[in-house]
């Protein structure tokens, strides 16, 4: 009942922390579409080249997110921003990357080789290739890269607060500092629920967007 | 028109040239199919056309044009392709698959959007009920249709068409392949064929061009590639029984004795032997008054008998039409154990007859001559 209490009492606090949370998470990952389908698409076209980004997406992905905000704070207190909104949102594309140029990746290598020969054959350009079949064929795929990299992330801007970066991580490392499970119970619940509310609001997304003649029946 | 002079294609990496100076000419609105087993070149001939392989030397002219002179991607949205794997965009309708080529041309989309519903009437699919489905729910003979349509949606002079309907059961295949025939009939595209398959070849082509190892070994109409093979290679791909595919080329018609002497109802048993000895002929047949048939009289049982033909007359075990091809007269005479068959139109009046001694006469022809 504390708990409840405590969150009717706060219900202006949590939507604001809320709002922090998903301006941190909505730009980044927003940001990390822009570079990452690019890149997927790019590297699609020489193997070994995508190897080597994949690896490096690989690696930067290993890297705990507390250590990265760590490395970043030497670095970017060089222009006055060691902690706060930049470095997290710094994390969060970071962190994109792997799962949205995979995906993209993937879904382009898997395209059936019959419809880029037919349409190569059919006097298609690569932009246009790429425009009519390539990237509406690929789209289902590279939205799911899209969705694991907001659920995923949304997990990581939690631990953003300890940089100073607000957002819903705030009541969690409160609630720990101060002991006070209202407020740690509050964070961890706010968190979950705003995954799983992402996740089914882009899940509709790529519904919308993919083309009725790939449904599956 | 096409023509290829003095084409060739190695691959990098490879000695040998997978396409070895091969020339020859398709006359505008012919079928050519390119014919022989796997790995002999046809297909990189073909793909060379389009430019989606780059000839090493040689020079490929359409309508008088070097395709090399032409800016790569015009040149392809000027020649239709069709591939075995149909590759029809998922993603699109029919409709849209259709009109690719006509709406990166910019055409407008009215027209074009026309056009599509035509060009389904064209093969029997209805336009209402096609335009706006997905390829998925096609089935695999209506989804090249759909491929076929797509390739001449912007009205292209030249066609490729690698193994189009090798994909496809046999059944179907036969009515894809009529349909083609009878819609090129009316479109007189130029029109280069892959295939490996002799009986589809012998039925599409105008001429068939046989590659043997990256070599055109032989270029000529299908009736004499069977007749008279170039080479053991050529008579070995077409088979030992090429004698007996040269009957699909040729018709009812072609074989067909017409305006024989007949007999009718009314006449006399002996006249009819008259007639028959007369024109040395073992049966005749019977018509009827506005000059169907209806019977016929062997020359055995008449002989010395007495009476009218229409009382001694025995049924035609079956007729044939003068346009079905040979193969099937052939068939026919055998299912029904009788060397000769009287030839009627739809609607039943006698044309005249055809027999067994008279095709071998017509197939053996083109022996003598040569």
């Amino acid at each position: 009942m504390d708990i409840l209490d405590y969150i009717i009492s706060n219900w202006g606090l949590i939507v604001t922390r809320t709002g922090e949370h998903v301006a941190i998470v909505g730009v980044a990952v927003a940001l990390a579409v822009l570079t990452g389908v690019p890149i997927g698409v790019a590297i699609s076209q020489n193997r070994r080249l995508a190897e080597a980004v994949l690896y490096v997406a690989s690696m930067v992905i290993t890297i705990p997110s507390i250590a990265l905000f760590g490395m970043m704070i030497p670095i970017l207190s060089l222009f006055g921003q060691g902690i706060g909104y930049l470095p997290a949102v710094i994390a969060v594309l970071l962190y994109s990357q792997l799962p949205i140029i995979r995906n993209t990746y993937a879904a382009i290598r898997n395209l059936d080789p019959a419809l880029r020969e037919a349409a190569r054959g059919m006097g298609l350009t690569r932009g246009q290739r790429l425009r009519e079949v390539e990237l509406p064929l690929a789209l289902p795929v590279i939205v799911t890269g899209v969705r694991l990299a907001v659920v995923m992330n949304i997990g990581v801007t939690a631990i953003a607060a300890y940089i100073g970066a607000g957002g819903l991580g705030t009541f969690i490392s409160r609630g720990i500092s101060q002991t006070d499970p209202r407020q740690l119970v509050t964070g961890a619940l706010a968190v979950s629920l705003l995954a799983i509310v992402a996740d089914l609001a882009l899940l509709w997304l790529q519904r919308k967007l993919t083309s009725p003649g790939l449904r599956t029946r | 028109m096409i023509r290829l002079h003095q084409v060739s294609k190695t691959f990098p990496g490879s000695t040998v040239p997978a396409v070895d100076r091969v020339s020859l000419e398709v006359p505008a609105g012919e079928i050519c199919v390119l014919l022989g087993p796997s790995g002999c070149g046809k297909t990189t001939t073909m793909k060379m056309v389009n430019r989606l392989i780059e000839p090493s030397s040689g020079d490929i002219l359409i309508d008088g044009r070097s395709t090399s002179d032409c800016d790569v991607t015009q040149l392809r949205r000027s020649i239709g392709y069709v591939i075995q794997q149909i590759g029809l965009f998922p993603n699109k309708t029919v409709e849209d698959n259709i009109c690719i080529v006509p709406d990166i041309l910019g055409w407008d989309r009215r027209k074009s959007r026309e056009r599509a519903a035509e060009l389904l009437d064209m093969v029997a699919l209805e336009p209402g009920a096609f335009l706006h489905r997905y390829p998925r729910e096609l089935s695999g003979g209506q989804q090249q249709r759909i491929g076929v349509l797509r390739a001449i949606a912007a009205d292209p002079p030249v066609l490729l068409m690698d193994e189009p309907f090798g994909a496809i059961d046999p059944i179907n295949r036969v009515i894809i392949q009529d349909e083609f025939l009878k819609m090129q009939a009316q479109i007189r595209k130029t029109i280069l064929f892959v295939s490996h398959d002799i009986d589809e070849a012998v039925k599409m082509a105008d001429r068939i061009a046989i590659f043997r190892d990256g070599r055109l070994v032989q270029y000529d109409t299908p009736d004499n590639i069977l007749a008279h093979p170039a080479s053991s290679f050529v008579s070995d791909f077409v088979g030992g029984d090429r004698t007996l595919k040269r009957l699909q080329l040729l018709t009812v018609r072609d074989a067909m004795l017409a305006d024989p002497p007949r007999v009718r109802a009314a006449d006399s048993l002996k006249q009819a032997v008259a007639t028959m000895e007369e024109h040395g002929h073992q049966t005749i047949v019977l018509v009827g008054p506005r000059g169907r048939a209806r019977g016929y009289v062997p020359l055995q049982a008449a002989r010395g008998a007495a009476g009218t033909v229409g009382e001694n007359h025995e049924a035609l075990p079956t007729t044939i039409r003068p346009n079905e091809d040979l193969r099937t007269a052939v068939s026919t005479m055998f299912r029904h154990d009788v060397s000769w068959l009287a030839c009627v139109d739809e609607d039943g009046m006698y044309l005249g007859y055809v027999t067994l001694r008279g095709i071998t006469r017509l197939l053996s022809e083109t022996y003598r001559d040569g």
